[in-house]
């Protein structure tokens, strides 16, 4: 998906593929990062965020397809460390160096002065650990290192993959302040994560993947007005049942869609707060509870990845290994019911038409549901395309 | 919840750093890569060691020959460095295994790609810088043995050929053998994997000659034992093992000859694989 009004391609993909052996890792991807904006990198793990921010930096050939820095391909950029820099590991540096060596030794390396390094080492934080051996830092004290490395050649592009994992609180208030301090300046900044909640508050403008293949790409706006589904909770007196169908009446009649819940109350879309309210009164129906609900941008990014999910996770059932309960003893296993948690229902799907961020159907290597992703879901031992694999 | 999605006034107003942009070159890449080698106590240790087994072997075997008044004249005096020089080119090995593999094994090597995308020219600062390092050292400590060794025993006086080559051609061939290491670290990538391969590759040649005993095999024997590493460096010493094979400064070439192909194909092999 193209929008002519950014004018600027300042990262650009066409049809990138890559494959590792058997498993493809990124599959067809295309997209562009404009400047002067946050564009958040999303997709669960194993989705191939990483692998293709290592082909954007050339260190990864793409099998297929190209990917363009500034209308160059990475490897072929003049002055590569000064229009890019980038974090991709917090934990890639040699343990034995001191923070500010390496970033000295990275600083000769790019042809910039010297004294970069103690000015970047301030606006990271790390003046006071500067000549202590990088072993000792925390995941957090890596990720400030890491993004010392990254400013060093003060580019006008900055790629991130996951900087905020391991900050405290104010280090993920800072980093996200940071990378919208850099997008306002003008620069690129594309960051990944695995986090909505994250780029929810941070990001521009969203690029979403699974299994290595485009969900979505659009701005934060539009995906949020593409996957809102607000509705409102309504609950009458449990004393009165008949003062519940009464008032569904009453709101299906006014053009509302109303679904009642297990616990008894009514989910309304549809109709706006007050006017349930006055409906309520002219049904002479009192309300024990009437609450806006906005679906958050976890449930649209959970719905949209749930088929593209490489490890899911099952409950623990500990098949065999809990003791047998003495028959006669104890009480009776009892069935516990399935109680949903308050306040939490996955939105309806958007009505066709209303989703472009959806993958074409007719492509047969991304399962669309649940059911299509089973047998694809089973753990692969080994994932080639995390940074973290030895090799 | 979001930010507005225009931040600055005129679109397409793209950053430019007011730090002013310079080209960066090879000279650049090696400073970085001696303020890398200097950095870590790796370098530190092995060199120490290296140090100590050239220095007191050396001394050691010297001290020993005076006390026991042994005859030593129909030997070369040099040669008696060339024990502490074969377990000291152990260290050199490492040293240059640990130059290039250990990048890998912390993923270092990424950033540093990322910030030099001329592959090469990073292959080629290292090597400069280790081969520099290595050989400065070597050359001081292999001189200070020899004039040391001299001193002690006081037993005529070694040729100019003689000083040369077991100084200058020693040092050479050791920094050479550490380039091959480095060249064997940037194919395998794994600092344990190549210094595994380079002492085999040291120890094994000598090691299998031993068991040839059989007729048919005696010129891989002969082989084997002539163009073994301990061996070309004993010939630098006057001290082979064999009468034939190669004489005077020839090792050297052909330790020249191996780590230019080594070299070669680890460049190959860095431009064209995924890091």
């Amino acid at each position: 998906m193209t929008r002519s009004r950014w004018g600027w391609r300042m990262i650009e993909a066409v049809g990138l593929t890559k494959r590792y052996g058997a498993k493809t890792a990124v599959y067809n991807l295309s997209f562009h990062v404009r400047p002067g904006a946050v564009t958040g990198f999303l997709g669960p793990n194993g989705a191939g965020k990483s692998t293709t921010m290592r082909m954007i930096l050339g260190l990864d050939n793409p099998t297929a397809g190209s990917v363009t820095v500034g209308g160059q391909p990475f490897r072929q950029t003049p002055n590569a460390p000064r229009q890019v820099g980038a974090l991709l590991d917090a934990k890639a540096v040699h343990g034995g160096r001191s923070a500010r060596n390496h970033l000295l030794s990275l600083a000769q390396l790019s042809g910039i002065p010297a004294r970069r390094v103690d000015e970047v080492l301030g606006v990271v934080g790390l003046q006071e650990v500067a000549k202590k051996r990088s072993k000792g830092f925390s995941l957090g004290m890596g990720q400030r290192l890491g993004i010392a490395a990254a400013l060093l050649g003060d580019p006008q592009v900055l790629l991130f993959d996951e900087p905020v994992n391991g900050l405290d609180p104010e280090g993920i208030l800072w980093v996200r302040n940071l990378m919208k301090q850099l997008a306002s300046e003008g620069r690129t900044v594309f960051v990944s994560s695995h986090l909505m909640s994250e780029m929810a508050v941070t990001a521009d403008h969203l690029i979403v993947i699974g299994r290595g293949q485009l969900l979505s790409d659009m701005s934060v706006r539009d995906f949020i007005s593409a996957n809102s589904a607000d509705f409102a909770r309504v609950r009458t007196p449990d004393t009165e049942p008949q003062l519940r169908e009464k008032l569904s009446a009453a709101l299906s009649e006014a053009g509302a869609h109303v679904v009642p819940e297990p616990d008894g109350g009514l989910r309304v879309m549809g109709l706006p707060l007050p006017r349930i309210s006055d409906l309520a009164h002219g049904a002479d129906v009192r309300l024990w509870e009437l609450s806006p609900h906005q679906a958050s941008l976890e449930e649209a990014y959970m719905r949209m990845t749930q088929g593209a999910v490489d490890y899911r996770s099952t409950t623990d059932q500990k098949a065999g290994l809990m003791q047998q309960p003495q028959p006669g003893y104890g009480p009776p296993a009892q069935q516990v019911p399935d109680v949903p948690q308050q306040g939490w229902y996955a939105p309806p799907p958007p009505q066709p038409g209303q989703h472009p961020y959806a993958a074409p159907a007719a492509d047969p290597r991304l399962p669309a549901g649940p059911a299509a992703a089973v047998p694809a879901a089973a753990p692969a031992p080994a994932d080639p395309t995390k940074p973290e694999d030895p090799r | 919840m979001t930010t507005p999605y225009q931040h600055q006034g005129a679109p397409g107003a793209v950053y430019s750093s007011p730090i002013p942009i310079r080209r960066a070159h090879l000279g650049d890449a090696i400073a970085s890569e001696w303020t890398k080698i200097r950095s870590v106590r790796s370098t530190i240790w092995t060199l120490s060691v290296m140090a100590l087994l050239l220095v007191g072997i050396g001394l050691a075997v010297a001290a020993a020959i005076t006390t026991s008044d042994a005859n030593v004249e129909d030997q070369p005096i040099l040669s008696l460095g060339f024990f502490g020089v074969l377990l000291g080119s152990l260290c050199v090995m490492t040293l240059g295994v640990l130059t290039v593999a250990s990048e890998y094994g912390t993923g270092m090597i990424r950033t540093t790609l990322t910030a030099c995308p001329t592959r090469g020219r990073v292959l080629t600062a290292k090597a400069i810088v280790f081969f520099a390092l290595v050989f400065t050292v070597t050359l001081a400590l292999t001189l200070f043995v020899g004039v040391a060794q001299v001193a002690i025993i006081d037993q005529g006086s070694p040729t100019t050929q003689e000083w040369l080559r077991s100084t200058l051609g020693v040092s050479l061939y050791l920094a050479l053998l550490g380039l091959l290491s480095l060249a064997v670290g940037s194919m395998i990538r794994h600092s344990a994997g190549a210094i595994t391969i380079m002492i085999g590759l040291v120890l094994l040649p000598l090691v299998m000659a031993m068991f040839m005993f059989t007729e048919s095999l005696s010129w891989l024997q002969d082989a084997l034992l002539e163009y073994s590493i301990p061996s070309q460096l004993g010939v630098l010493y006057d001290n082979s093992v064999t009468q034939s094979g190669p004489m005077g400064w020839e090792p050297l070439w052909i330790m020249l000859g191996i780590a230019a192909v080594a070299l070669g194909a680890a460049y190959t092999m860095l431009n064209s694989r995924d890091v």
